[in-house]
């Protein structure tokens, strides 16, 4: 029982300097954001300071006082970013939902000729290397006007989301006993009636699995937006980044626009977490 | 509705489906809609092997097909093999450090004092926030001049890191980033494995005097080995085609120091227009990722079938 304290002990050390390494970043990243500037960059670097919510002012357009330093260049809100991001992730969610949920129920419960490599092709977006569809589709885009449009992003953004809802739901289908809608046919109901009344119901907690995962995945996406994006389309990461790239680094602001990005997607994955293992493997590792 | 009666007779617990003589119209009326979503990217994805036999450039006005004339300029071309190194050295070193830390966190996890409890729920936080504001939250901290991680690490010795800023340390510094993302992903999934493994598996190793190095590579590693292999999977390929955190980091700098094949596309073609080279590089990139994804998959169907065993 020593033995086992005493591992105990040790593990737990072991652990606490792990867990300094993964949420110190986070934790900073909130200190820096109610900063002025001259904390910011103050040395040795402060633990303990009078906070300031001028960064978020900044951020949100509402047009703080910088600390009484006048920045340059880097008044940008933020706002209209969070829009784009919210109109692509969910537009592109919404897609992948009426179209892939179908198509993870047929290759679940149906047996047909390429069933298996209409799947793969499927898994194999996911493996893609993102580039090799995006110039393509960079030289499209300017020539058939979708360049910096929403349905531009949400086309190319089914890259991400189709595969992960596809994958994730029919391994949610395939765990419903057949059983179940053997009988529902027996009863009566034709498959239209067994797949919305019977399947559909029960494959829930992986179609709100998917959903989560796949917003997350695609409020997360940057290469996409870098490339095909412009001002009408900029998304939060895309905007976060150019914060980098004014004149004078203005590591506060900076701070505030990645926490304001980040907050939506943190909620999302805390509340919903015990549904996102299974899906982080497309369904290859089962809890 | 003849289709449907018929079904319904099928014995309870036999596959649902037709008689195979018969074409059935419900899967292909159902996978319509994706399929019409799939040429989507499949039509820009042929289109783009397609450029990588010309010489399309945005400032050319005409397409002309030249062969493998691409693929010859780009494995006769340093800039080639200098990216082939930064994308295998960053996927090696980032996969290898990930699974190993993320082996001791998931063991670690997998405990019942208060702290494990805990992390269990927050571990997951690296892994959900963007790669590129995570690299921004990095930059936020390694700032040469005033930097809390060069201040944390001042007693160790280490008072002026360079980080991104130096041709020496930008490629550890990109992998660190990628480690600190990613060792969750590792460490959720192992977690997933090691809580499936029976506790009567190691009461019996107990009784047979096993060491717990013992008890792990006997009973744990093969166990997990499944496990194992997707997280490596996943991993392998992400990682084969990183970009986000490289080009967040430093724009892939300083020089070309962090270039691996998809920043190196990205600048042929955004940069200097070549359509035709940056898709050569491409196609490149997705056969490496191709053929070693085809290589775990194989691997990983064995492990399954030797740890149901």
């Amino acid at each position: 029982m020593k033995a086992k304290t005493r591992r105990n002990i040790l593990g737990d050390a072991l652990l606490a300097v792990l867990s300094f390494f993964f949420l110190f970043p986070i934790y900073w990243a909130v200190l820096m954001a109610f900063k002025t500037q001259a904390d910011t960059t103050a040395w040795p670097p402060k633990f303990f300071f009078t906070p300031t919510l001028d960064n978020f002012r900044v951020v949100l357009g509402l047009g703080g006082e910088s600390s009484g330093e006048v920045i340059a260049g880097a008044s940008t809100s933020i706002i209209p970013a969070l829009g784009h991001s919210l109109v692509i992730s969910l537009g592109a969610l919404l897609v992948s939902l009426v179209v892939g949920i179908p198509a993870a129920y047929a290759l679940a419960r149906y047996k047909f000729a390429s069933r298996e490599s209409i799947a793969f092709t499927f898994l194999s977006f996911r493996f893609a290397p993102e580039l090799l569809v995006i110039i393509p589709l960079f030289v499209i885009f300017r020539n058939i006007r979708l360049y910096d449009t929403y349905v531009g992003m949400i086309w190319i953004y089914q890259l991400i989301t189709l595969p992960l809802v596809v994958w994730i739901v029919r391994g949610y289908f395939e765990d419903i006993p057949l059983e179940i809608e053997e009988a529902a046919k027996v009863d009566g109901c034709n498959w239209w009636g067994t797949f919305r009344h019977v399947a559909l119901p029960l494959a829930a907690p992986g179609i709100a699995a998917a959903l989560l995962l796949a917003f997350i995945y695609a409020w997360n996406n940057f290469i996409f937006v870098l490339i095909l994006g412009g001002e009408h389309t900029q998304t939060v990461t895309l905007a976060a980044l150019n914060f980098l790239s004014s004149e004078q680094q203005v590591y506060g602001q900076m701070a505030a626009a990645v926490l304001i990005s980040i907050l939506p997607v943190l909620a999302l994955a805390l509340y919903g977490q015990r549904y996102l293992v299974r899906g982080l493997s497309l369904g290859a590792v089962k809890e | 509705m003849a289709l449907n009666a018929q079904r319904g007779e099928t014995v309870a617990g036999r596959p649902v489906t037709a008689s195979p003589r018969r074409v059935n119209l419900e899967p292909l009326f159902l996978i319509a809609p994706a399929l019409v979503v799939c040429i989507g990217i499949l039509y820009p994805f042929g289109l783009a092997v397609f450029y990588s036999i010309t010489n399309y450039s945005l400032t050319l006005p005409i397409i002309k097909v030249t062969g493998l004339r691409n693929y010859a300029y780009i494995f006769s071309n340093a800039d080639f093999w200098h990216s082939t190194a930064v994308t295998l050295g960053y996927a090696v070193s980032a996969v290898a450090i990930e699974l190993v830390l993320g082996m001791i966190v998931a063991l670690l996890l997998d405990r019942d004092t208060l702290l494990a409890k805990v992390m269990r729920g927050l571990i997951i936080l690296p892994l959900m926030i963007a790669p590129v504001l995570g690299t921004l939250m990095w930059k936020l901290m390694m700032d040469p001049s005033f930097g809390v991680a060069n201040f944390l690490l001042s007693p160790f010795g280490l008072r002026n890191l360079t980080w991104g800023d130096s041709p020496y340390t930008a490629l550890p510094t990109a992998v660190l980033i990628d480690v600190w993302i990613y060792t969750p992903f590792i460490a959720l999934l192992l977690l997933a494995g090691l809580r499936s493994i029976s506790p009567s598996l190691y009461e019996a190793a107990e009784v047979d005097g096993a060491t717990p190095w013992g008890m792990f590579r006997a009973v744990t590693l093969p166990a997990i080995a499944p496990y194992l292999i997707v997280c490596t999977l996943f991993r392998m390929v992400d990682s084969l085609r990183a970009f986000d955190i490289l080009f967040a980091l430093t724009k892939g700098g300083p020089g070309n120091t962090l270039w691996n094949y998809q920043v190196t596309a990205y600048y042929q073609t955004i940069t200097f227009s070549n359509v035709g080279l940056g898709s050569a590089y491409m196609v490149i990139n997705w056969a490496i990722i191709y053929i070693l994804s085809q290589a775990l998959v194989s691997w990983w169907n064995g492990a399954k079938d030797r740890a149901a065993a």
